[in-house]
């Protein structure tokens, strides 16, 4: 029997196990959206197509599973650009349908026609564009095969609009072969030997673990390792929630907002063990002054990723769990000289510790200003174990990061690498929508929220109970506490001078708005809103001028931050 | 420092695309580019001349492999190769300069392959450094026109790659 090409794409979409989908309709995707009503698989309608590639994300990063994303073509696709670029920098796997006009029409500037595959060439791990109904399954199998493997990332399927209608049989192939494409998983076991050998004579050793743990899911085996060898942990953003945040060997987040402890160790540490991180600008501050005393083990499924900013002294290309597992076993092997080490970490851990006691990571309470920082911690009490955390970019986000715990893994999703203000409500929608049951609290600044505040009517629809925290300081906080700092005060087009009365807002939605003004409202606002069914904004009105301590200024070493505002 | 690097790739649509905007996008320098389909019609071979520090290098290599449609990359940094480059050069051609120029040609082996009362063309294969010896010749008559068609290189020696 011969289907359509929009049948074939929700065929395929099965096939993939795919069970949600996040978009929005129009000319060139009419057909595969009239096929949607026969179609089991489910579709949420986002109120922009930005805020349905940021909900495939966040449904990715919160399940493991291929997020997809549906628009039109035209400004339908081009607005999929930031959430397409968001999921690319994360490494987020994910597949993006687009339709285009009719094949004959590519080209010649037709109505709502863009050259997708062009504009996304450089923000998606590939891309295609189908021109024959009989390449439609196989590419669908490609772009999911190739969004999920290796270093994942987002793949573009164009389709137009006469491919959608054309017919042919549908056969969906069970492998694909790409052979341009074979990455690799399994780790030379001959480097993984000197890495035990590395690791067992350290006597400074960090583990530093970036989002590649996330994405392999190597918690349990991350968990291992530090215990084997009670190494001390930082995560970078993306590697938040790898590891328990409250684990005495826990150093928190390193880099620019990180901890003085985490950025002091590495800066001190004779092995620095990276595993699923890129050493990004953000977090290696000044490169010549970044661990200058450590030999370095890289671990990474990319091999563009090593040494790309950092020397390397041994790589090891591989999935990140795949290698910990062959490392642990290897490491295990070796009791006496576990034990041995044991007793040699002493003096590096009470090191840390004097660090730590030194400068522990905390803030200046009050009575009489809700400080966001307590805002967090509250939430941190009583919020469930396994609630999902989103977030916007700013400082709210960084504070999350800080004051937040997370004890299990895929529970923080937030834009790291490309910083998205706007990431954090649609992400939350995609979370809650692959857990309908699970706490979602997305963690937003007044600023961000407002970039996709549209998604309320998303959530109050679909009855995704979001819970929105705004730290409202009406400001651009992160923008203004540079300004503070760097710039003189002189608060350029940081002062957001318009007040939002954010709990009309939410009403306006059908949804529950809730406010604290003051410090002993906070508890009751939160508890309120957990209580609270349905999606809830709780509006914060916190200490304006806060900033986020410490930090690293730009350009400087890590190990030059500045702790507290002069 | 000078690279060349030859790029099979998925002879696919958008294909060179993919491989000029890595550059662009990266900041890495292409000094030349030549691309055409090999024995085998479904891939297509890329020569590359680029240039850059090790540490360039060895991210350009490694970001060409990234790219899904990369099959296999050949650097020939450090390998013994062969260069090779066509240029088509028109150059004015009068009473006093006609026998200078085929002298010329004559001397890289070039050849004349189109005459006019004022103009000759001529065309000339070798090594990138030869073809910009016989320009240097040529420029004192008067080049009208040139075209260079970016080195292609093989290795030397009986290795081949085989569908290549
Ligand atoms: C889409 C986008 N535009 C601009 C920026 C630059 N930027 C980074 S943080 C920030 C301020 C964020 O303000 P807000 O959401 O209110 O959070 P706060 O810092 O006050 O917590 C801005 C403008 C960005 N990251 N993303």
């Amino acid at each position: 029997m011969k289907l359509t090409g929009s049948k074939i794409l929700l065929e395929c979409l099965l096939q993939e196990g795919v069970d949600t989908i996040f978009g929005y309709p129009g000319g060139t995707v009419i057909n595969i959206y009239d096929d949607l009503m026969d179609s089991p698989v489910k579709h949420i309608l986002t109120r922009h197509e930005q805020a349905a590639v940021h909900a495939a994300d966040g449904y990715a990063r919160a399940t493991g599973k291929v997020g997809v994303a549906i628009a039109t073509s035209g400004p339908g696709a081009t607005n999929t650009i930031t959430g397409i670029a968001t999921a690319y920098m994360d490494s987020i796997p994910m597949v993006v349908i687009t339709g285009q006009v009719p094949t004959p029409l590519i080209g010649n500037d037709a109505f709502q026609e863009a050259d997708v595959i062009g504009l996304t060439r450089p923000i998606t791990k590939h891309n295609y564009l189908v021109r024959d109904i009989k390449d439609l399954a196989v590419t669908m199998k490609k772009a999911f095969y190739i969004a999920r493997t290796g270093r994942p990332g987002p793949v573009v399927v164009d389709l137009p609009k006469d491919v959608q209608i054309a017919t042919a049989k549908f056969e969906y192939p069970e492998t694909v072969e790409l052979r341009g494409y074979k990455p690799t998983y399994s780790g030379n076991m001959r480097m993984v030997e000197k890495a035990a050998k590395m690791i067992l004579s350290a006597k400074k050793p960090v583990l530093y673990v970036g989002g590649g743990a996330s994405l392999t899911d190597a918690h349990g085996e991350l968990l291992e390792l530090a215990e084997m060898i009670q190494a001390p942990v930082t995560t970078t953003l993306m590697g938040m929630a790898s590891f328990p945040t409250q684990h005495d060997l826990s150093l928190g987040m390193l880099g620019m907002h990180g901890t003085y402890y985490a950025n002091m160790a590495v800066t001190n540490s004779d092995l620095l063990i990276a595993l699923g991180a890129r050493f990004d600008d953000r977090v290696t501050g000044k490169i010549a002054t970044f661990a200058p005393h450590a030999k370095i083990i890289h671990v990474d499924i990319d091999p563009t990723s090593i040494k790309k900013n950092v020397r390397v002294d041994l790589p090891i290309v591989g999935d990140l769990r795949n290698v910990l597992k062959k490392l642990n076993n290897k490491i295990a092997e070796h009791k006496d000289e576990i034990e041995s080490m044991h007793s040699a970490l002493k003096p590096w851990h009470d090191e840390i510790s004097g660090w730590r006691k030194d400068q522990p990571m905390t803030y200046k309470s009050s009575k009489v200003e809700i400080k966001p920082q307590f805002v967090i911690e509250k939430l941190r009490e009583l919020s469930n174990d396994d609630a999902i955390v989103t977030t916007e970019v700013g400082q709210h986000q960084m504070w999350a990061a800080q004051f937040f715990n997370f004890t299990q893994p895929r529970t923080f999703l937030s834009s790291g690498g490309l910083g998205t203000m706007g990431y954090g409500l649609p992400a939350a929608l995609g979370a809650q929508a692959a857990f309908p049951k699970r706490q979602v609290i997305d963690i937003s600044g007044d600023g961000s929220f407002q970039m996709n505040s549209q998604e309320l009517a998303t959530l109050v629809q679909y009855r995704l109970p979001v819970k929105i925290v705004i730290l409202n300081n009406n400001f651009l906080g992160m923008v203004r506490q540079w300004q503070q700092l760097f710039f003189d005060k002189r608060y350029s087009q940081t002062c957001m001078e318009l007040p939002i009365d954010f709990v009309k807002l939410a009403e306006a939605y059908g949804a529950t708005g809730l406010r604290a003004t003051k410090p002993d409202e906070v508890e009751d606002v939160v508890r309120q809103a957990f209580e609270t069914p349905g999606p809830v904004i709780m509006e914060f009105k916190i200490s304006r001028e806060e900033n986020v301590m410490p930090m690293v200024p730009a350009g400087a070493g890590i190990n030059e931050m500045l702790l507290r505002t002069a | 420092m000078r690279h060349t690097i030859s790029v099979l790739v998925e002879n696919e649509f958008g294909v060179l695309s993919r491989v000029s905007g890595l550059f662009s996008g990266r900041g890495f320098n292409i000094e030349s580019l030549s691309v055409a389909p090999t024995l085998d019609p479904t891939i297509s071979r890329m020569t590359i001349v680029t240039s850059g520090d090790d540490r360039i290098l060895e991210q350009i290599n490694k970001q060409l492999n990234k790219l899904i449609d990369t099959i296999k990359i050949i650097d020939f940094t450090g390998e013994d190769f062969i260069e090779r480059e066509m240029a088509l050069i028109k150059v004015t051609a009068d009473e006093n300069s006609r026998a200078e120029i085929l002298r010329i040609a004559d001397i890289f082996r070039g050849k004349i392959v189109d005459v006019t009362p004022k103009c000759y063309t001529v065309e000339v294969t070798g090594s990138p450094v030869k073809v910009n010896a016989i320009i240097d010749l040529l420029r004192p008559m008067g080049i009208k026109e040139l075209v260079r068609s970016g080195p292609v290189v093989l290795g030397r020696g009986p290795k081949g790659w085989k569908s290549g």
